[in-house]
């Protein structure tokens, strides 16, 4: 996907940075990233550095940064959609296949946003519309952090037993994180931090999404 | 020796109970420089309370949470974060400049954002979990 996206404007100014926030360690995202073998930038972030700087609180999240260095597109939704929720084994539903082709087209939809943003410019926020979509930070945020980070650094040192309460304490002190909860949660057979209390997390939103969709024409 | 994490990255210190340290480690780990008139950096100087500096040592976990940031400690006290306030990171993105990062790549080489000023940049996250 981000191989596509960055073989199609090889003749822009243009890179792909593609950031995995692996508070377990570099091993992690490995095998995820021979697999592409990606020509773009594909940097490992033990301590969730990126997310904290940009205040993103799950994955995918992307930041759209323009040739001066200025953001023109704050943190948002890359591309993901919630259709996979249908799939809740508690409700025993599945994804269809027009949820399936919803997903792609969405999915599309926002990468040809990203296209048409290189090429020409179209898409970018001026200055006032890119702060008023700025994330907020609290001071419950900032402990979350610091004790997410003490969490991740204690479990890389082999120290898990110590680094749960850490961990516990970021979650409930910035609940909104799926990038604290899900990096503190167990993981499922498949890898993946998407277990019975994943699901009842996810239950618990209602009517709130898991992926916000970007503020994006199609949205 | 104690581990400190912050923003500016991880160092390993000597210390005389809590975070009590040199003024020269504390320098390296805040990027304050203890003077006789409190912690300072550029123009700017914080008073010390009289027992966050003594003989020479600072109590660099007080100074820090003084400043509004946040402070947290293993038991122990072997390992810090000092981390980073809300209004600190507010700050950072207001004047919408994308905050600056250096993170390697799996063979362990590292790059920064900055590198790419020029190019009009994607910058996505992602995990394997």
């Amino acid at each position: 996907m981000w191989q596509d996206l960055s073989d199609s404007l090889k003749n822009e100014e243009f890179a792909v940075v593609a950031v995995a926030e692996e508070g377990k360690g570099p091993e992690q995202a490995r095998p995820w990233i021979e697999r592409v073998n990606p020509t773009y930038l594909s940097l490992i972030d033990v301590e969730h550095r990126v997310a904290s700087l940009y205040g993103m609180v799950n994955v995918p999240q992307s930041v759209w940064i323009d040739e001066e260095g200025h953001i023109v597109r704050p943190p948002e939704t890359a591309g993901a959609t919630d259709h996979f929720r249908r799939n809740d084994p508690g409700t025993e539903g599945a994804m269809t296949d027009a949820d399936l082709a919803a997903r792609v087209t969405a999915r599309d939809l926002y990468y040809t946003a990203v296209k048409e943003w290189v090429k020409t410019g179209k898409h970018a926020l001026d200055g006032d519309q890119a702060r008023q979509k700025l994330p907020k930070f609290t001071p419950q945020m900032a402990l979350a952090d610091a004790n997410f980070r003490l969490g991740l650094w204690l479990r890389r040192h082999d120290r898990s037993a110590e680094a749960e309460p850490f961990l516990a304490e970021a979650s409930r002190l910035h609940p909104d994180s799926w990038n604290i909860w899900r990096q503190s949660a167990e993981l499922n057979e498949a890898g993946f931090a998407a277990g019975p209390k994943f699901w009842d997390r996810v239950r618990s939103l209602g009517d709130k999404p898991y992926y916000p969709p970007p503020d994006l024409p199609g949205f | 020796m104690v581990t400190v994490l912050t923003d500016r990255g991880e160092h390993e210190v000597a210390t005389t109970g809590g975070l009590r340290l040199s003024a020269a480690d504390a320098e390296k780990i805040s990027g304050w420089t203890l003077k006789p008139e409190g912690m300072c950096r550029d123009e700017l100087c914080v008073p010390l309370a009289g027992d966050a500096r003594v003989g020479g040592q600072v109590d660099l976990a007080a100074f820090w949470s003084l400043l509004g940031n946040p402070v947290v400690a293993t038991a122990t006290g072997d390992a810090w974060v000092l981390g980073t306030a809300a209004e600190t990171r507010a700050n950072a993105l207001a004047g919408l400049q994308a905050p600056d990062f250096t993170l390697p790549d799996l063979a362990g080489v590292s790059h920064s954002l900055s590198e790419l000023r020029g190019k009009k940049v994607f910058l996505t996250t992602w995990a394997s979990w």
